[in-house]
């Protein structure tokens, strides 16, 4: 999935870039508050796991075979900050010394696989361990099956407002849905056996279980129990639902914001496809073609200054809503 | 275990382009990775101008046609992605070699090619002339978070660690039969990620000790100050100029 170079029109990854540039600032300093002086020799080792997680490839369906993205099982693992930057690490050194993923479409790599799976992973998991009572393998196995999809449904979106390719929306929705649907269960089953293995054997690593560990009880030989009230851990991890669950508001928000302006325009498009067949190539050449034609003064029809302003106000809003979340989660710790 | 990837990426040598320091390779690269992307794709020879610049620079920097080559592989599931796009794309469509065709995907087919392809190379020419513990250093002086450098540093230098330790594992689990066929297995592999998890974590802590135990106080000593001068800026950043004289002349 590591976009290479050309992929999108250099709009859409100057913005993408503005997100991931943004999103990767919040987290350096979440991680400092996660991790403090040891988040440089821990976030690299963790990213060296993540990198060599990748390079496991497990069967799918007959025939293929996929490979962990990783980043809910980062986010469960060790905290979802620190998930963001071993994972925006992982595809900055994959892009400058592997030459996989272009240079200019690091910005579109680390938005879609580093800041959309890491944050919708750890959200659905929160939510999960909250309503299922704790249940951290069901909930890890729930939050690395949406978190897959969900990133391919963001590609989507992103190829549909600055792909350089033409090809139908819905076909390109359809082919990474059903595939990364696949990937995703891979994805799921991986992650949950894995966060269950480490829980086995060293639960306090894993940062998604923390506070959920039972209290400690002592029994006599009389048949009485005391249970031991357990020491109030500074860095516990409840309480930092709401703050994931408003930055990933937002973000939803805002692609659907962008969706829902892009959608007002193509139906017309389609309907004239389906009403007469000869316009149907002015129309894709209106709809596609222009977009990568920087000399025309529109793009699919909505003149490159509103564009622009969207794009910024976009960028503005996940901003926002990222450094909304860090901040609220500050007050929560104080 | 000091070998490994290090040594596959980088090609020792001392040419011109060696000895600039990264920061200008680096922001060289960048810029005419930019140029490229930004290039209208109806413009052939301005790409053709382009892949001409990148075979100077391996030229002057002594890469051999055959170690680019090798390690374009990295590129070829878009490649294959690039050949679907004209027959499932939309639009006008032509007949070429009896297959139906569509006229913009073909535009598009050509476009990504072309741009990742020259992409892909700059970044290549870039990992084989420079260390990549020198490229972080370049890239800190470019303004990238201390923190961020750092984090990078440490994955560099442990990546071939933990690749090997998964590689023994490995080696166990096959010696003892295993195979992964089907999901069935997919435990088996999941329980060596998480094994893999608690060594890494575990190292990580370890080399924080070992760290703090030599006096680190949240910030890496910077051993040598590389600085460069303005001609090297000159040499460095010729790539891109030349690039977008292509560009502004191919008008």
């Amino acid at each position: 999935m590591h976009v290479p170079d050309g992929f999108f029109n250099a709009a859409t990854s100057v913005s993408a870039g503005a997100v991931a540039a943004a999103g990767v600032a919040v987290c350096l300093r979440g991680a400092r508050r996660e991790l403090d002086d040891r988040t440089a020799p821990m976030a690299g080792l963790v990213a060296a796991f993540i990198f060599a997680v990748q390079m496991l490839n497990f069967p799918v369906a007959a025939g293929t075979s996929g490979h962990l993205l990783g980043g809910a099982l980062a986010a469960i693992l060790v905290g979802p900050y620190t998930g963001v930057l071993c994972m925006a690490v992982v595809l900055l050194v994959q892009g400058v010394f592997f030459a996989d993923g272009g240079l200019t479409a690091l910005g579109i790599n680390i938005t879609i696989m580093g800041i959309v799976t890491v944050l919708v992973g750890w959200g659905v998991f929160r939510l999960v361990t909250r309503l299922a009572g704790g249940k951290v393998a069901l909930a890890a196995f729930l939050g690395s099956l949406v978190s897959v999809p969900a990133a391919a449904l963001v590609f989507t979106v992103l190829f549909w407002i600055g792909g350089t390719a033409p090809i139908e929306v819905g076909a390109v929705a359809a082919a990474m849905g059903g595939v990364h649907v696949l990937i995703g269960v891979g994805e799921a089953v991986i992650t949950a056996v894995t966060v269950s293995a480490v829980l086995a054997v060293r639960p306090d690593l894993v940062y998604g279980a923390r506070g959920l560990a039972k209290p400690l009880v002592l029994r006599g030989a009389e048949g009485t129990s005391t249970t031991v009230d357990e020491q109030p851990e500074p860095a516990a991890a409840p309480g930092k639902l709401r703050p994931f669950l408003l930055g990933g508001l937002g973000l939803a928000l805002v692609l659907a914001g962008i969706v829902s302006f892009f959608a007002s325009s193509s139906p017309d498009g389609l309907e004239a496809v389906a009403e007469n067949k000869g316009f149907i190539d002015q129309a894709s050449d209106h709809l596609f073609g222009s977009w990568a034609l920087a000399d025309y003064g529109e793009v699919g029809g909505i003149p490159v200054g509103v564009a622009g302003i969207i794009g910024v106000g976009a960028v503005l809003l996940v901003a926002g809503a990222v450094a909304y979340a860090a901040r609220g989660r500050a007050k929560v710790k104080a | 275990m000091g070998a490994g990837h290090h040594h596959q990426l980088y090609l020792p040598g001392d040419s011109v382009v060696h000895r600039l320091p990264p920061q200008c390779k680096l922001l060289a690269v960048f810029a005419f990775a930019i140029v490229v992307v930004a290039t209208p794709r109806e413009r052939f020879w301005a790409f053709a101008a382009y892949a001409v610049l990148l075979g100077a620079v391996a030229l002057v920097a002594r890469v051999p046609g055959t170690y680019v080559l090798r390690r374009m592989a990295i590129e070829v599931p878009f490649v294959l992605f690039a050949f679907l796009i004209p027959v499932i794309g939309l639009g006008e469509r032509t007949t070429i070699l009896g297959m139906s065709l569509s006229v913009p995907g073909l535009w598009a087919a050509w476009n990504i090619l072309a741009k990742a392809t020259l992409g892909v190379i700059a970044s290549i020419l870039l990992a084989a002339t420079t260390e990549p513990r020198v490229i972080l250093i370049g890239a800190q002086r470019l303004r990238l978070p201390a923190l961020l450098v750092q984090i990078a540093m440490f994955m560099l230098r442990y990546m071939d660690v933990i690749v090997d330790e998964m590689r023994r594992m490995r080696v166990a689990r096959e010696s003892r039969g295993f195979e992964a066929r089907d999901l069935r297995q997919v435990p088996v592999i999941a329980r060596s990620a998480g094994a893999l998890f608690i060594r890494s974590y575990e190292r990580g802590e370890r080399v924080h000790l070992a760290m703090l135990s030599r006096g680190y106080s949240g910030q890496m000593p910077i051993l040598h100050d590389i600085s460069a001068s303005v001609r090297q800026w000159g040499i460095a950043l010729a790539l891109p100029a030349v690039a977008l004289a292509v560009w502004g002349l191919s008008w």
